[in-house]
This record gives structure tokens, C-alpha cells and sequence, in this order.
């Protein structure tokens, strides 16, 4: 099965108050042809595969910040990520890992662009914080408007 | 008199939160703490209550990296107390899920967290930049474990297909024959593996552990056997509590086991290799000869040989149990509830991994006690840093730190399992 060429990945746990953000957000886009939503952990080489083969790919994660809800666009595939910026999962290899590993070999696609939420609290179990919960919206309308873009550019080249 | 420290604050490529905190005194080694901070995640507690069917998936939850290891460890102690067997096929299929998840942990630790310290890199993104067709292998390896565990497992992490007397769905022999086919791929990577690792230098320094694996009649263990070391223990696993016991130590959120009047062990593919090098196939014996391995292994730092030779194992067992493949006539066993208890070592791939369970009549889990591997070899670590240091102390600063880290990353730890791990701080004074 070929893989669509643009993936749109929300990353987090859901259970862990403003983590939920990244699989939030994408759980309020629409499908569209030729774009894949998927949800993960934000482990490392489960990122770095779902990156392979594809030409633009968007990455939605909640960071530590001093301003929760505060919104970042990151172009990836510019710039190596911050570091310190993402949670990290199994064994410190998180998102900005993930997509350095990419880079490392030639697997980042040409077009990356992490969108990054400010978040207040990630403990287990806990409701998230109304500052985050307020972006939401405004995270996800902004993904929807970069696919948009991203997929009429696709269309032009196929 | 001088005193000083050496300290590494957040310890890198483990998984979980711990730190290392060394204290040397005129010259000498005063002191070796491996402080395990990672909050207590009170698994045993909770499990209080619960029914003894959701034991599987909730232990499974400890761990992202061996979550078969606790769903194994949990449905054999669940059958011991309901003495119930399963039959062969089924036996046959935990085989092979435990196969995926060696072969998925393995890969990992091998390629992206410790083959970057006998490179002499700081992280497996740096390694990639100049080692790319390695870290290509290593990844392919590691998913063809994935694939195994998804297929068998339901779903890669946390799999959910696994219940007590069996599975909830076993699959048919023709679901297996593309997964044999990646497994003859995964087979041929494994070897390079052994032949790539085996080539690192390794630090000349063996100790005289009491190695503890499981050791099984007929087979390299997984998920039976009685449990066995090099210095004469030879018990049935149902012994273990009255053989080993765990201690407090106040630098640490997970408890540090000990044999009962003897003190440290070692429990992982060190331990498992030296015990059982004659149950492995032909195949990894033979690599694991041609890497200079004897039939036992005493330096921690070769572990990353062994891992390979562990891996190439699991990628040629999971290739004969698909070939002799029996679809089952049930996908799992009856069970009865009744009251007492149950208990299981099964072989995670860092180590032998204990639960016990007091149930009631109904199945209600009533009491739960978990051991995992890491809160096993902790003292075992901590004792290598003791016997080793000395020797590294004209190192410079920075390369005795990441000497250090490199002897617990040895170990492949996993903290968040064990707390129930590392910031390196060492005092030299």
C-alpha cells in the first residue's frame, strides 16, 4: 500500500492533562484525500517511521513552556529542533529525536513543520489546563489551513 | 585529605529518571549510589481489587519497551495458582511473541542507545550522520520485532491479544508466512549484528557474579525453567521469595533485591547465556564462537555481544516455531478461578521478571508482588562501579563520566520499570 503524501501526526498521551493537545488537535481535522492522521506516543523510531517516504509531513506535539496555550510553528526540515522543547519518551528519544534521527539519514521529508503548545500540566490523569484547552481550536484551524496549502501543492505537481 | 565527586545528574540513553552519585577520598572509591528518583508507580497496590483476568494488560502498562515480559510473567503466576497448561500451540505462539519483543528490545539497546558509547559518540543521532547503513539495520531489525508482536500481540506497544489460558485470537499459518519471510531477513541483519559489535574494544574488566536465569530442560528460556546460577542455586521458581529477598536503601525509589545470605546477583543475557549457551541453536553458537565469546561471559561490557547473539537466537527460534506451527483448536484454555496463590519468573530481555498473586475464590486479585529485572542488578551495578573505578581514576573528567554511564548502560536499565534511574555525581576528595 503506498502512503499518502502528506501525514499530519498528533502526538501525546491522552491521559495526561495538557500532553492530550497534539492527538486533540487532530482529532478535529477532516479527512482528505491523499493526507494520513495518525496518533502516536512520541516515540522516537515509531516517528522516524511514519516519516519515511513522504513528501510534507506536519507534527503537532504539546511542549514545556512558560505560557501555556502559547502557539509555535517550527519549520523541521530548515532548522534542527530545539532541544528541551518536547517531552521525551522511552529512554529520552522523543519527538525532536525522532526527527533528527530523520535528518541523520536522509529520511526527514522535504516539507516538516512541528506545530508546538505551550502546556502547563502533564500529570497523569489530570483535566487539561483552560489555557490550552482555549488554543485548541485555533491550533487546529491552523493545521487545517497549512494542509490546505501543502495539498493544492501536491495537486500542482501531480 | 582530598574529597571529590563525580556526578552525572541526569543519566542519558536509560529509560526513566535516575542519577549516579560517586564519591572518591583520597584517591580511593568511598562511595557508589545509583539514585533512582523516578516516583514509585504503585502497580502492586492497585492491582488489589482487580479481577485476575485484567492482570495482563494492566502490569503491561509498567513498561512500553517489555510489556510481553509482564503479560507473560502475569498469565503463567495466574495459571500456577489455577493450575492450568496450556496446550502446545499456545505454548509454541508465547514463544514467539517473546521471540518479537527480545528482537524489538534488543535492536534498541544495541544500535541507538549503546553501540554509540564504544563509537565514541554522544547519541545515536550523531552516529547515524557517519554509520547510516548500521542504524538503517538496526531499525529494520528492531521493527521486524515490532511486526512479530503486532501480528501475535494484536497491536505493538501494550499489546492486547494476550489473556490468561492463552490468547483472545490465534492466527491462521498463512497470516505467518510474510512475517517468515522478514524473519529470514531479520535472521541474516542479526548476524552482521554479532559480526559488527563484536568488533568494538571492550574494557578488559570480568567479576565473579552470581549469574540467575532461568534454565529449561530443552530450551533457551523464555518463559519456563527452574532457576538456576553458576554457584549452585537450583530452585523451583515458586521458592523465589524465600531465596531472594528485597531491601530499602534510601538513595533509591526501587527496591534492591539480594540472595538471602549471599548478596548480589545478576540476572540478563549475561546471566541467561552463561547458563544456557548449550540450549541455543547451532546458529548462534556458532556466531557467538566467531565473535570470540566462550561459552560464558564475565564482562559487562560484552553484554552488547551477547544482546546480538540473543537476537540472532530469537530471529532462528522464531523461524523454527512458524515452520512447526499448529493452529490451535482453541485460542485459549478454561479457567477456573479458586482461591490461593500463583507466582512466575519469565525471562524479559533484561532479566527475569517475578509476579506473584494471592487471588479469592472469585479471582479477585487480593494481593500482588512484582520484581522486575532492574531492581535485581541494581546492586550488581553499583558493585561493578565499585570494583572497576579504581582503575579509570587518571581519566579526565568527562571521559570517567562517560565510562561511568556506559557500565550502567551496560545493563540496559530500565527505570521506570525497576520503580519501582541517572544524574551522575561523583565526590573525589
Amino acid at each position: 500500500v503506498a502512503s499518502a503524501p502528506v501525514i499530519v501526526i498528533g502526538v501525546g498521551n491522552p491521559l495526561r492533562a495538557d500532553d492530550a493537545a497534539g492527538v486533540l488537535a487532530v482529532r478535529q481535522l477532516r479527512p482528505r484525500a491523499g493526507v494520513e492522521i495518525r496518533e502516536q506516543s512520541g516515540e522516537a523510531t515509531a516517528l522516524l517511521e511514519a516519516l519515511r517516504g513522504r513528501t510534507t509531513a506536519l507534527v503537532v506535539d504539546a511542549a514545556a513552556g512558560a505560557e501555556p496555550g502559547r502557539l509555535h510553528r517550527i519549520d523541521a526540515a530548515a532548522r534542527p529542533l530545539p532541544q528541551g522543547l518536547f517531552g521525551v519518551s522511552s529512554h529520552g528519544f522523543g519527538v525532536a529525536e525522532g526527527i533528527e534521527l530523520a535528518r541523520a539519514l536522509g529520511a526527514l521529508p522535504a516539507a516538516c513543520v512541528v506545530y508546538a503548545v505551550e502546556g502547563a500540566c502533564f500529570d497523569t490523569g489530570a483535566p487539561m489546563s483552560e489555557a490550552v484547552a482555549r488554543a485548541l481550536p485555533v491550533l487546529a484551524e491552523d493545521i487545517a489551513k497549512e494542509i490546505e496549502i501543502f495539498s493544492n501543492r501536491e495537486a500542482r505537481h501531480a | 585529605m582530598t574529597r571529590k565527586t563525580i556526578k552525572v545528574d541526569y543519566l542519558a540513553r536509560v529509560e526513566g529518571e535516575g542519577a549516579l552519585h560517586v564519591t572518591l577520598r583520597d584517591g580511593a572509591v568511598r562511595d557508589v549510589e545509583l539514585r533512582i528518583f523516578e516516583p514509585p508507580r504503585f502497580f502492586e497496590a492497585f492491582l488489589r481489587g482487580r479481577a485476575f483476568g485484567e492482570a495482563p494488560d494492566i502490569t503491561a502498562r509498567i513498561c512500553g519497551i517489555c510489556p510481553v515480559a509482564y503479560q507473560m510473567s502475569a498469565v503463567h503466576a495466574m495459571e500456577d495458582a489455577f493450575g492450568v497448561t496450556v496446550d502446545a500451540p499456545l505454548r509454541a505462539l508465547r514463544r514467539l511473541l517473546y521471540c518479537g519483543e527480545w528482537i524489538e528490545s534488543h535492536g534498541l539497546h544495541i544500535y541507538l542507545l549503546h553501540a554509540p558509547d564504544f563509537l565514541g559518540y554522544e547519541s545515536a543521532i550523531a552516529m547515524a550522520r557517519e554509520h547510516q547503513a548500521e542504524v538503517e539495520r538496526g531499525l529494520q531489525l528492531k521493527k521486524v520485532g515490532n511486526e512479530i508482536v503486532q501480528l501475535i500481540g494484536g497491536r505493538e506497544i501494550h499489546p492486547i491479544n494476550v489473556r490468561v489460558g492463552g490468547f483472545y485470537r490465534t492466527p491462521a499459518r498463512r497470516e505467518l508466512a510474510p512475517l517468515a519471510e522478514r524473519l529470514k531477513w531479520a535472521r541474516d541483519a542479526a548476524l552482521e549484528t554479532v559480526r559488527w559489535v563484536a568488533g568494538f574494544d571492550f574494557p578488559d574488566c570480568e567479576r565473579d557474579y552470581e549469574l540467575v536465569a532461568l534454565r529449561h530442560p530443552g530450551e533457551y528460556p523464555f518463559n519456563e525453567g527452574r532457576l538456576a546460577s553458576n554457584k549452585g542455586l537450583d530452585i523451583a521458581v515458586g521458592d523465589y521469595e524465600a531465596t531472594f529477598e528485597e531491601r530499602h536503601v534510601a538513595h533509591s525509589t526501587a527496591l534492591q533485591s539480594a540472595i538471602r545470605g549471599r548478596g548480589a546477583y545478576l540476572v540478563g543475557p549475561l546471566a541467561r547465556y552463561s547458563l544456557n549457551f548449550d540450549r541455543l541453536s547451532p546458529l548462534a553458537q556458532e556466531a557467538a564462537r566467531a565473535a570470540g565469546l566462550g561459552e560464558t561471559c564475565a564482562n559487562p561490557y560484552k553484554s552488547i555481544v551477547v544482546r546480538a547473539v540473543e537476537t540472532l537466537y530469537a530471529c532462528d527460534e522464531a523461524l523454527r516455531l512458524i515452520e512447526g506451527y499448529r493452529e490451535p483448536e482453541r485460542a485459549a484454555m478454561r479457567v477456573e478461578p479458586r482461591a490461593g496463590s500463583g507466582c512466575a519468573c519469565t525471562e524479559a530481555p533484561r532479566g527475569i521478571l517475578y509476579h506473584r498473586y494471592r487471588l479469592d475464590e472469585e479471582g479477585t486479585i487480593t494481593e500482588a508482588k512484582i520484581v522486575p529485572p532492574t531492581s535485581q542488578n541494581q546492586s550488581s551495578i553499583e558493585d561493578d562501579l565499585r570494583a572497576f573505578l579504581p582503575g579509570w581514576l587518571s581519566m579526565e573528567e568527562e571521559a570517567l563520566r562517560w565510562r561511568c554511564e556506559q557500565t550502567i548502560r551496560n545493563y540496559d536499565p530500565c527505570i521506570s520499570c525497576s520503580c519501582h534511574f541517572l544524574k551522575l555525581e561523583v565526590e573525589r576528595g
